[in-house]
């Protein structure tokens, strides 16, 4: 960095000091103020790096949100909510590790798979407001809270519609393995198809992803494979885990008929479709680990219906009583 | 007056140049190619928020500056910028640095808009960039994997470790595919005993 310290100087420019043209490419410099602080150099000596930006933008802007021919902006809507939901609460437990993990790379790692996650979450949830205005909570006038954190911070527990793998509490370091492994398998193979889907923001949203959750089911398969074939304790904690979670695998598979009716309109993925390469990931990771597949019946739903339909265990509203509170005490804040 | 980035050669071309892409190529009622020039110029030395050793244009994460006119016959510059990870945090910062320096240099109408097709690849990091992240001790990607098909599972040590960005040393071991920023992973040489950053391939 060969810049001199206070050679740009953004944040002591009056807004019109510069005139249209009167500054040539390369040579930045107004009026030659030296700031001269503690912090000179630290960062190269670019003033911009201080310039961290913290309001909120459109993380759509710019982005063709058109919904296609012959799908309905309100299906399509609940389908990006689907999709966001999982993400975000998946991203909300797997926060909740944070400084919590075994050691200082575990902790980032899943610090980091919740970072990815609570992006795709973003832009679905963004998605999902622009297909369909109608999902956004109302709130009140001139609050500044922009749509995809509405649907995040204001929406009750049964308008969520994640599978309910996603929602359950955390346990140990065993149970969050077996959790991500599940998830990510099963959202990888999704993702790999939507990226041919007719919602250009979905599979633009899916090929971006499928490169970040092909790392978090590497991370996931390789620990579960390490804990199995460790020692006794570990082995004993991820079977317990894999039995606990195991009844909740079916239903990242299981197809809501709004999916199916999606997946016909060639918007969406239709998860039963999902389920021979699932197995199949998940056989090959259980073989390695000496693991014997569960023989456990899948969760029921409340009258067939599950998180797909809004229905929850009651770990979810925990989940969103922590998640939301500070949110909805200040519905006008700006942060 | 000191250049505030004396970059060789005109990397910040690179956007405007590639073809097939999207954001470029389009017909507009531009301005003068000059004001175009310039825009991109100085959009081509905003840095990274987070690897303040590469210009957005060396991360491939700037993928256009055009100049256009709006409604009222004003100069509209629009940059596409392009996340590297969906969950970026430094895509807000990324925009108030290329709206602040265009501004700065006379743009008054700045407008960032957000490209997700063809999704952010670690093999558009420029070769000067690729030079400045081992000049800064990170070690910059290989080859992102170009597979049709499912992607395959890997249980086993991932991929080639890379050589030590340090001492050159071939012999280094992965800490963790997760690290500081979401395109970092962790790596420590056996030859100098020193851990070092290396720039994931996606």
């Amino acid at each position: 960095m060969s810049t001199e310290p206070g050679s740009i100087a953004h944040g002591s420019v009056q807004p019109g000091s510069v005139q249209p043209g009167s500054v040539e490419p390369g040579s930045v410099e107004h009026g030659g103020i030296d700031h001269g602080s503690v912090f000179d150099g630290l960062l190269g000596g670019d003033s911009s790096q201080w310039a961290f930006g913290t309001d909120f933008e459109d993380p759509l802007a710019g982005v063709d949100t058109t919904t296609p021919d012959g799908v309905d902006g309100a299906e399509l809507a609940a389908y990006c909510l689907m999709l966001g939901d999982d993400a975000l609460i998946m991203s909300q437990r797997l926060s909740e590790w944070c400084s919590r993990a075994p050691d200082l790379e575990e902790d980032i790692a899943l610090a980091n798979i919740a970072l990815d996650l609570l992006g795709q979450a973003r832009l679905l949830l963004a998605r999902a407001a622009a297909a369909d205005p109608g999902v956004v909570p109302a709130l009140p006038e001139g609050s500044p809270v922009p749509p995809e954190d509405a649907l995040a911070f204001f929406r009750g527990d049964r308008d969520f519609r994640n599978v309910r793998l996603a929602e359950v509490p955390n346990g140990d370091f065993a149970h969050v393995v077996v959790r991500l492994l599940l998830f990510s398998t099963a959202r990888l193979a999704l993702l790999e198809r939507l990226r041919a889907g007719r919602d250009h923001v979905l599979a633009a949203v899916a090929a971006k992803g499928v490169k970040e959750v092909a790392y978090h089911r590497d991370w996931s398969g390789r620990w579960f494979l390490t804990l199995a074939r460790g020692t006794d304790e570990s082995r004993r904690r991820l079977l317990a885990a894999l039995d606990a979670l195991w009844p909740l695998q079916a239903e990242l598979v299981a197809p809501h008929p709004l999916e199916r009716s999606l997946a016909e309109a060639g918007v969406g993925v239709d998860p039963a479709s999902l389920r021979e390469e699932v197995d199949a990931v998940l056989a090959q990771v259980l073989a390695v680990s000496g693991v014997e597949r569960p023989d456990r019946a899948p969760l029921a739903g409340v009258g067939g219906r599950t998180g797909r339909d809004g229905l929850h265990t009651e770990a979810l509203s925990l989940l969103l009583a922590e998640m939301q509170v500070v949110a909805r005490a200040h519905p006008e804040g700006r942060w | 007056m000191t250049p505030a980035h004396p970059a060789p050669g005109r990397p910040h071309d690179q956007p405007r140049t590639d073809a097939g892409h999207p954001a470029t190529g389009r017909p507009h009622d531009r301005a003068p190619a000059d004001a175009g020039r310039r825009a991109a110029e100085v959009a081509g030395h905003v840095r990274d928020p987070e690897m303040p050793m590469l210009t957005l244009a060396d991360l491939g994460v700037l993928r256009g500056v055009d100049v256009v006119r709006g409604d009222s016959g004003e100069e509209v510059v629009v940059v596409s910028i392009t996340p590297t990870y969906t969950g970026c945090p430094a895509m807000a910062t990324m925009r108030d640095d290329l709206v602040h320096r265009l501004n700065d240099a006379g743009f008054d109408r700045v407008e960032v808009r957000v490209v997700l097709d063809p999704p952010w690849s670690s093999d558009w990091i420029s070769e000067q960039g690729r030079a400045a992240l081992r000049a800064a001790g990170l070690s910059p990607p290989g080859p992102a994997a170009r597979r049709a098909g499912p992607v395959p599972l890997t249980l086993g040590p991932p991929r080639t470790a890379p050589p030590c960005p340090r001492c050159g040393s071939p012999d280094t071991r992965l800490t963790s595919e997760f690290g500081a920023t979401a395109c970092k992973a962790l790596y420590r040489c056996a030859g100098c005993l020193e851990p070092f950053e290396h720039v994931k391939e996606i």
